[in-house]
Order: C-alpha cells, then sequence, then structure tokens
C-alpha cells in the first residue's frame, strides 16, 4: 500500500488548480447565468493537454494514468464542472475507448487529433426512449454492405455542437438484441447530421449539450469499432471507465463547497463568534470532511485497480454512487451553511449544488450503479 | 543563444508563516514549496521567447542552489519548459553563500542571459542575483520589466526610482527581472510534466564559501488592535478622527 | 571609521528617504562614535548637497563624472567600492528601493561584506553586529547577525522617521573615481519618466482600490480622494492583471511593498498577498461593503460601505478640512 502521489500526480494537481483559479474562476458565475459554452476555456484546455491526459506519448496523449486524470478532474470540478465534463467525455469516454478498442488506422486518424487536444469528441448513447435500458437503441444502423446508413435521434449529447468526432451507439440488427449493437465513428458535419437547440439545464449550465438527428447518414464500415455487434459491450466497459471521472468530478464539487463552507465558517460571526465555534455547524464540517475523505479514497481506489489493468467496474460503480450521493449532501450542507447568503449565486454553492445533481444521473443513474453493484455480489 | 535562469523554491505566499525552536527555525511542516514568483515569471519569459524565436534560443537551463529536498520545484521548471537543470547540493544558508555557490556552478559555462528573480519571498534578500554578478564579474541590470530579442540584440525595459527605461544592453549579463517580465507564470502543459523526468539533471558538489550573515530570530508582527468602524452615513467622523486623533491628515 | 549613506537624489533635489537615511546613520554613527558620510551621485546644486549636513552628514563626496549619468550596476559598484576604501567605510547604507537593490548586492559581494536588505531599526547590538529586518515579504521579523567587519544595509522606508534639519554645513568633496575605466553595457534608448507625479514608494500617503472597485471606470474617485490628500495611488494584484491599472501599481508580496504613514484600501478584500506588501503602514483605514472581509482584520479604522457613497463623501469631507 502506499498513499503518497508521485511528484508528477502533484504536479498535475497544481497545474489543474492553476488553471481553475486563474481561468475559470473569474466567470464562471456569468457563464453559468448564460449558459454561456467555455470555448475560450476549453481551448486552453486542451493546449495543456487536459482533454487527452490518458492517451498514449505515441497517439500524442499525455501518457499518465487514471489517478492523475481523477486528481485534475477533481481540481476543475472545484470550480466549473461544465468544464470538468467536457474532459471527462473525452478522455474516459471517446479516447479511451478508441485507444482500448479501435483499429490502428481509427487511432491514427480519429485517435491523434483528439489525444492532442486539436478536437473534440462526443459519445452518443442515450436516446429519449432509451436512458438507463441502453439496450433498448431506437437509432439504426443499417447494414449497407460497404457503410451503415444510419437513422434516429440521440440526446442529452454532451460536446454535442463542439465537438468534431462523434462516437455513435446504434442498432444495426434487432433481432440480435443488444448483440446487434454497433459503435461507429463519424465526424460531425457529415451529411444528415442535425442538432436540437442547446439544452437548457438546471446545473452545468454551460456545458454544450443538444440532442442530434441522424436523417440517412453514411458511415463507411471501417469507421465501426470492433467487430459486428461489439457495440453494447463497448458502451458498457467504456462507462465504466466513465464512472470514475464522473466520481472524481463529483468529489471535486464536494470539495469545493466545503472549502468555501470552511472558509465562511471562520469568517461570518453569530452570536458573538465565527460560526464555525458553534458545534451546530462544527459538526456539520466534520460530517462533510469525512464523507469527502471516504468519497475520494473510493474514487482513487477505483482508479488505481484501472491503472492495474484488474477489475475496476465494481468498484468504479461503488464510487460513483457514494461521490454523487455525498457531492448532493455536503453542498446541500454548504448552503446550509452559508445560509440566506447560499442561497445567493454570488457565493457558488448554490451552483455546486445544482452541478451535484446531476452526478446522481448521468453516466448511469445511481438506481443503475445499485444494480450493477448487486449484480456483481451475486453473480 | 544561451539562457539560464537562477530559481530558488520558497513557501507558497498564501501559507501563514510559523516558527518552532523558540522562533530560532521557519516550522515547515505546514508548508507547500513553490518556485519562487519572481524567478517563475524570469523563467515564464525564457520559455516565451523560445517559443517565438524557435532555434535562435538554444537552450533554456535552470540552477538551484538546494537540498534534494528542491527537485520537485526543479522538475517543475523542466515541466514549464526549460531544458535542463543544475542543482548545486547545498543547503542554502544565506545570499552571498547561494550566489557563491551559482557563481562557481556557472563560471565554467557558457550563457549568454542569465536571468534572477529580484527578490525572494522567503527571507527577502533581494540580493542573489547581484551578488553572483559581481563574483562573476559580469554586468547586471536591474528591475527589468520587459526583455526582448530582436536580430540578436537585446531590448530590456527596467524600472528606476521615478521612471521607466528602454536599454540595449550586450551580453553576456545578468538580468534581475522583476513583476512585468511575464504576465502571469506559465502552467505545465501535461506532455511536459511527463517528459520532465527524462530531461537532464545535473547535480554539482557544493563549493567552499563563506556565509557573511545568519538569521538568528524571528518575530512575528504585534497583532493589531481591534478595527474602528464607522458607517457609510458618518464618514465624518472618521475623518474627524483622522485629522485630531491622529493628525495624518 | 566612517558611515556611508548613498544619497539619491530625483530631478535635482534630494528624496526625503535620503533624509530619512542620513538620520538613521547618524543615530547609528553615535552609538560607534564615527562620521556619516554621504555619497551624491550626478550634477546638484549646492544648496542641495548642504542639506544633507543639516539632516546629518559630515562630509558629502560628490560625483559628477559623465561615465555615472546612467545607472550601470557594476561601475557604480566599482566606484563605490573605491570611496569605501578610500574613506574607510564600515557600514553602507542604501534605500530599500529599486537604486538600492541594484547596488547593495553588487557592492556585498565585491567587499564580501555582509547584506541586509530591508532593515526596519537600528541595530540591536555592535559586536555582535545584530539587526532586525523584514522577512516572508512583511509576515515576519528576522534578527540578522552579520559577521564580516564590513557591513551592507538597505533601510525600509518610512521605518525611521526624519530628524529635524539642525546638523551643521558640510564638508563637499569631489570624487573622480578615476579607477573606474570599464566601458557599460547598456545604451540607453528612451526614458519613460513619470514627472510631476508622487511615486507610490516615496508616498506618505497611499489610496489604494481592488478588484471590488469593479471597473477602470472608477478610479476616478479613488484619484480623487488621492488628489486632495496628496497621495500616490496604488492597487491589488488582480487589478492590474485584468489591466485596469498599470503593473508599476501594484502592491503587494509579488509587486512593491510600501509602508506609507496612512493606507487607504477601497474595495480589497485583503487576501493574504496584498497584506504582506502593506502590512508595514502605520495607519490602514479599510472601506469595503463585506464586514467579514479580512482587510478588517488588519485595518485600524474600517468603513462598512459601497465605495461608491463612502469615498466622494470622504473627499468632500478632507476637502473642507484642508480648506478651512
Amino acid at each position: 500500500m502506499n498513499f503518497e502521489f508521485t511528484e508528477e500526480q502533484k504536479m498535475i494537481r497544481q497545474a489543474a488548480k492553476d488553471f481553475a483559479e486563474r481561468e475559470l474562476l473569474p466567470d464562471v458565475i456569468e457563464r453559468d447565468t448564460r449558459s454561456e459554452f467555455p470555448a475560450e476555456h476549453i481551448k486552453k484546455l486542451s493546449e495543456l493537454g487536459f482533454l487527452g491526459m490518458m492517451t498514449d506519448l505515441k497517439y500524442d496523449g499525455g501518457g499518465m494514468d487514471t489517478i492523475s486524470y481523477v486528481l485534475a478532474m477533481e481540481e476543475i470540478s472545484k470550480i466549473d464542472s461544465s468544464v470538468s465534463v467536457v474532459m471527462s467525455v473525452c478522455n474516459s469516454l471517446v479516447n479511451w475507448g478508441i485507444e482500448k478498442f479501435g483499429s490502428e488506422k481509427q487511432k491514427e486518424k480519429y485517435l491523434r487529433p483528439l489525444a492532442s487536444g486539436q478536437k473534440i469528441g462526443a459519445f452518443l448513447l442515450s436516446e429519449p426512449e432509451a436512458g438507463s435500458d441502453a439496450t433498448k437503441q431506437r437509432t439504426i444502423a443499417e447494414d449497407k454492405g460497404d457503410h451503415y446508413l444510419v437513422n434516429g435521434t440521440k440526446n442529452f449529447i454532451t460536446n454535442a455542437n463542439c465537438a468534431s468526432t462523434y462516437i455513435v451507439i446504434a442498432q444495426t440488427d434487432p433481432e440480435k438484441g443488444h448483440k446487434g449493437i454497433n459503435a461507429l465513428l463519424i465526424e460531425k458535419d457529415a451529411p444528415g447530421i442535425t442538432l436540437g437547440p442547446h439544452d437548457d439545464k438546471m446545473g452545468m449550465r454551460s456545458s454544450d449539450t443538444h440532442s442530434v438527428m441522424f436523417t440517412d447518414v453514411k458511415i463507411p464500415k471501417e469507421n465501426r469499432i470492433g467487430e459486428d455487434g461489439f457495440g453494447f459491450k463497448f458502451a458498457m466497459q467504456t462507462l465504466d471507465g466513465g464512472r470514475i471521472g464522473i466520481a472524481a468530478q463529483a468529489n471535486g464539487i464536494a470539495a469545493g463547497a466545503f472549502e468555501r463552507a470552511l472558509n465562511y465558517s471562520q469568517e461570518r460571526k453569530a452570536f458573538g463568534t465565527e460560526i464555525g465555534n458553534h458545534q451546530a455547524i462544527a459538526f456539520k464540517l466534520a460530517d462533510m470532511a469525512v464523507k469527502i475523505e471516504n468519497a475520494r479514497n473510493m474514487c482513487l481506489k477505483a482508479a488505481w485497480l484501472k491503472d492495474q489493468n484488474k477489475p475496476f467496474g465494481y468498484q468504479s460503480a461503488m464510487a460513483k454512487l457514494y461521490c454523487a450521493d455525498i457531492a448532493m449532501e455536503v453542498t446541500t450542507e454548504a448552503v446550509q451553511i452559508f445560509g440566506g447568503y447560499g442561497y445567493m449565486k454570488e457565493y457558488h454553492v448554490e451552483r455546486l449544488m445544482r452541478e451535484a445533481k446531476l452526478t446522481q444521473i448521468y453516466e448511469g443513474t445511481s438506481e443503475i450503479q445499485k444494480i450493477v453493484i448487486s449484480r456483481s455480489l451475486m453473480k | 543563444m544561451k539562457i539560464l535562469i537562477c530559481i530558488s523554491d520558497v513557501p507558497d505566499t498564501t501559507t501563514k508563516i510559523k516558527f518552532t525552536n523558540d522562533n530560532k527555525e521557519l516550522d515547515q511542516t505546514e508548508i507547500q514549496w513553490i518556485i519562487n514568483p519572481w524567478d517563475e515569471l524570469a523563467l515564464t519569459r525564457a520559455i516565451e521567447l523560445k517559443e517565438s524565436l524557435g532555434e535562435k534560443i538554444e537552450s533554456i537551463t535552470v540552477i538551484n542552489v538546494g537540498p534534494a529536498g528542491s527537485e520537485p520545484t526543479i522538475r517543475k521548471a523542466l515541466a514549464m519548459g526549460a531544458d535542463n537543470a543544475i542543482r548545486v547540493d547545498a543547503d542554502p544558508k544565506e545570499s552571498y553563500f547561494v550566489a557563491y555557490q551559482l557563481a562557481e556552478a556557472i563560471k565554467s559555462r557558457d550563457f549568454d542571459i542569465i536571468l534572477a528573480g529580484l527578490d525572494s519571498a522567503d527571507y527577502n534578500g533581494a540580493s542573489v542575483g547581484g551578488m553572483m554578478a559581481e563574483l562573476l564579474d559580469m554586468p547586471s541590470v536591474s528591475a527589468i520589466s520587459a526583455l526582448n530579442i530582436e536580430n540578436g540584440k537585446v531590448f530590456i525595459n527596467r524600472e528606476i526610482e521615478g521612471g521607466t527605461q528602454k536599454l540595449e544592453a550586450q551580453t553576456p549579463f545578468v538580468a534581475i527581472v522583476q513583476k512585468g517580465i511575464a504576465i502571469e507564470p506559465k502552467i505545465p502543459a501535461m506532455r511536459g510534466i511527463m517528459m520532465a523526468r527524462t530531461k537532464p539533471l545535473e547535480v554539482v558538489a557544493p563549493a567552499n564559501a563563506d556565509c557573511l550573515t545568519e538569521n538568528i530570530v524571528y518575530e512575528l508582527p504585534q497583532p493589531k488592535g481591534a478595527c474602528r468602524k464607522f458607517t457609510e452615513e458618518n464618514v465624518n467622523e472618521l475623518v474627524d478622527v483622522l485629522h485630531k486623533e491622529a493628525k495624518l491628515i | 571609521m566612517t558611515l556611508l549613506v548613498y544619497a539619491e537624489n530625483r530631478e535635482g533635489k534630494f528624496k526625503k528617504a535620503t533624509f530619512e537615511l542620513l538620520s538613521y546613520a547618524e543615530e547609528l554613527a553615535k552609538s560607534i562614535n564615527a562620521d556619516v558620510i554621504a555619497l551624491s551621485v550626478n550634477e546638484i546644486s549646492p544648496d542641495e548637497l548642504n542639506k544633507l549636513g543639516h539632516y546629518g552628514a559630515k562630509k558629502v563626496v560628490s560625483v559628477t563624472d559623465e561615465k555615472f549619468a546612467l545607472l550601470d550596476n557594476k561601475l557604480y559598484t566599482s566606484m563605490i567600492a573605491n570611496l569605501v576604501e578610500k574613506e574607510n567605510a564600515e557600514i553602507i547604507i542604501f534605500p530599500d528601493n529599486l537604486t538600492g537593490r541594484a547596488l547593495a548586492p553588487r557592492l556585498s559581494a565585491k567587499l564580501k561584506a555582509g547584506l541586509v536588505s530591508g532593515v526596519v531599526s537600528a541595530p540591536s547590538s555592535y559586536d555582535p553586529f545584530v539587526i532586525k529586518k523584514k522577512v516572508f515579504t512583511g509576515k515576519a521579523f528576522a534578527d540578522v547577525k552579520v559577521s564580516s567587519a564590513i557591513k551592507v544595509l538597505t533601510l525600509s522606508q518610512n521605518s525611521f522617521g526624519i530628524k529635524d534639519p539642525s546638523g551643521d554645513t558640510p564638508q563637499i568633496e569631489d570624487f573622480k573615481a578615476e579607477a573606474v575605466s570599464e566601458k557599460s553595457n547598456i545604451k540607453l534608448l528612451s526614458v519613460d519618466k513619470i514627472t510631476g507625479k508622487l511615486l507610490l514608494t516615496d508616498a506618505e500617503i497611499v489610496v489604494s482600490g481592488g478588484r471590488g472597485m469593479r471597473g477602470p471606470e472608477n478610479w476616478n474617485m479613488i484619484e480623487e480622494l488621492a488628489d486632495v490628500l496628496g497621495a500616490a495611488t496604488a492597487c491589488t494584484r488582480p487589478v492590474s492583471d485584468e489591466g485596469w491599472r498599470p503593473h508599476d501599481e501594484h502592491v503587494g508580496q509579488t509587486g512593491k511593498i510600501i509602508a506609507p504613514v496612512l493606507y487607504i484600501a477601497c474595495g480589497i478584500s485583503g487576501a493574504i498577498q496584498h497584506i504582506g506588501g502593506i502590512s508595514s503602514s502605520k495607519v490602514i483605514v479599510a472601506i469595503n461593503k463585506d464586514p467579514d472581509a479580512p482587510i478588517f482584520e488588519v485595518a485600524d479604522y474600517g468603513v462598512l460601505g459601497d465605495f461608491k457613497n463612502v469615498l466622494p463623501e470622504l473627499t468632500k469631507a478632507i476637502k473642507e478640512i484642508k480648506g478651512s
């Protein structure tokens, strides 16, 4: 056992913290209010290599481990999860998926520009009528010999507009059920792809979320990831890794709110003393600290297992479930500690609370995580 | 052109300073060490120059006087974009000692511009750059707030009391830099962080050097009395107090 | 044995800091039974040179050679070192400003003389020589022991005070520094002089603004207040980083460290890095609408309110006092 981070891991965490505080913090509230996509910030983030952190150096990525990624995700999420969600999709869904399961040709063509941050990716799985039950894909990729013809609608797609490269999950052979599903790589500007309006969300308001419509979109066969029918397995394995990123995001949201509440408790006075000196607040802070410590350890363990090439799906589901839940609890308590000020936008904690809610929903709801966990228990 | 940057590691500027052992030593338990902010800006400017001038900047080297424990700081400099590093393996006891070590390590090597921060956020000697220049018998220019290279010529702005001078400087020289030399310290890129370990870090043995000063005891400033507060409505009272009681205006 | 003081001038007049240096040197000289010599570089009127005597210099050495027209650290150091030797100086005192910081370290290395920069008081003992200085960007002090025979000091401004100008007319002597024969490595292309304006580091009163001022368009209120007080203006780091104000106004750990008699902080929350730059101010007045702003912890007086209401009121009230 070793709980010490490496020199590089500490440096990455510091770089992410510096970036978040210097670049993201100044306008985060305005961006949230206006649902404004942080295009400039994402550009800088990609130039620093945060979007392809874990991809191998030989594909122009950062060559880092999952633990580094978790530390960076947490620091960025302390300030702005609309930005960290872009990191999450690029790193753990799109890039990891192509690197792990794509062909050499696909890696050269698609992974390299993604890993180096020149391009952004999106992962298109959810559908209006297939959310938690991802086996029921209504988007069809009809086998036309040398290509697939794709028709259907995907929704709640993060990065839908800013991405250049999509991985779309679609049904080729409905008779085979989820074994007839494929994962296909496609450029966003392909003919037949149209975007719905920007989704007006409760939190992470400045992330770029749209529905995406496919009308007779031709995708060459060589753009299929893996064998015919591998798509569902691809999606599930990729999501296992994605959960670590979301757990880290949830921890960042919780820690961000906690740090603010802790500072406030040491400054704000009531009944003649700093509110942190009142047991009602002090115990809240203690409870919050314990939860965050637990959550971090769970998340790091899942990351460590992944780095050791050991099975991690069970631990990543637990981490995602627990971290998202405590993010909700901790941010709610942080708002409570701030009292009336906490309800005001100026103090950040209400925004963090809104952001926390999404971590219980996307990349598998908390209920889905429980299915994954309980199935692992009883298999 | 070859550039050298002298870097030291100092407590993070947000650190609360505490002392131990009867106030004779700095309490290092909760200190996070960073590159001295002035040095970090100097390094940032060197990297900017390399990015804009390409091969005309042959190399960027950083040098530090410190024990093995200061290597994370050196690696950070390498991650930011320095090409190689030198560490003089000695405890940086005081300014003259450090300047002497630097001069000894540098004199056998060839640099066109040696950058040093104007001040350091620890003992605020504001002295190592100038001392080192003297020991190297090299010209130095202080309080530089801009440094540009055009057609092989070096142009600098330096702040003097009461103004700013634009100068052309002949190399080699020691450039002692202050705020303005770069806007913000460069954040290391991910690839830079991963490559830092592969870059050369040469450790050299220290020379025999004297110490001329010694910090014997520290103290923290006296805590201030309570702040006397006024409201928007009684600003006049404050002015009255400043005028009659404090006699400041 | 003598004490040598670097007497800095600006536009032909000696600075207040120079008189403070002399007052300080005279105090030291008394304790060790030595004479104070002032070094003046570049052409200055005899009247001005005489003033150095009034503040404590027994002798004034005036260097007017063309080769010292432009501050060159190396050449100046050689010249001063020659003078130290000639006058048998044991303590050399510079102001703790850009000039002092340019010259003192070089001189220290050349003479192998211990340097203490940012000195805040007279030595607490002379044998051994122990003196107090600021460390950790104003967050603490250290007592420093100097073991070399010759000592070089830079004195923090406004840390000692200026004595009444009661001294005699000094002996004035030209110094040629013929031994300095090298050529400078720098060539002056242009100068951007701050004329007529009070320098931040020289000012006794400073009015300063932070992010709470909300934008550069509100700085006229700071300037108006500074105007009636005869104060210099300053700002915090975020303000200069945003480009609302020039970098040379940035006060704080990595900017300028100042010690005015009165510091008025408007819309400044009081980040630890900023406090480091102002903590030696004699009196701090804070104007902030946030009652929990940490600036109130270090302020002597505070106004809880919006700067938009407070600053014009303050300016008006001070105008009335000044007018009466």
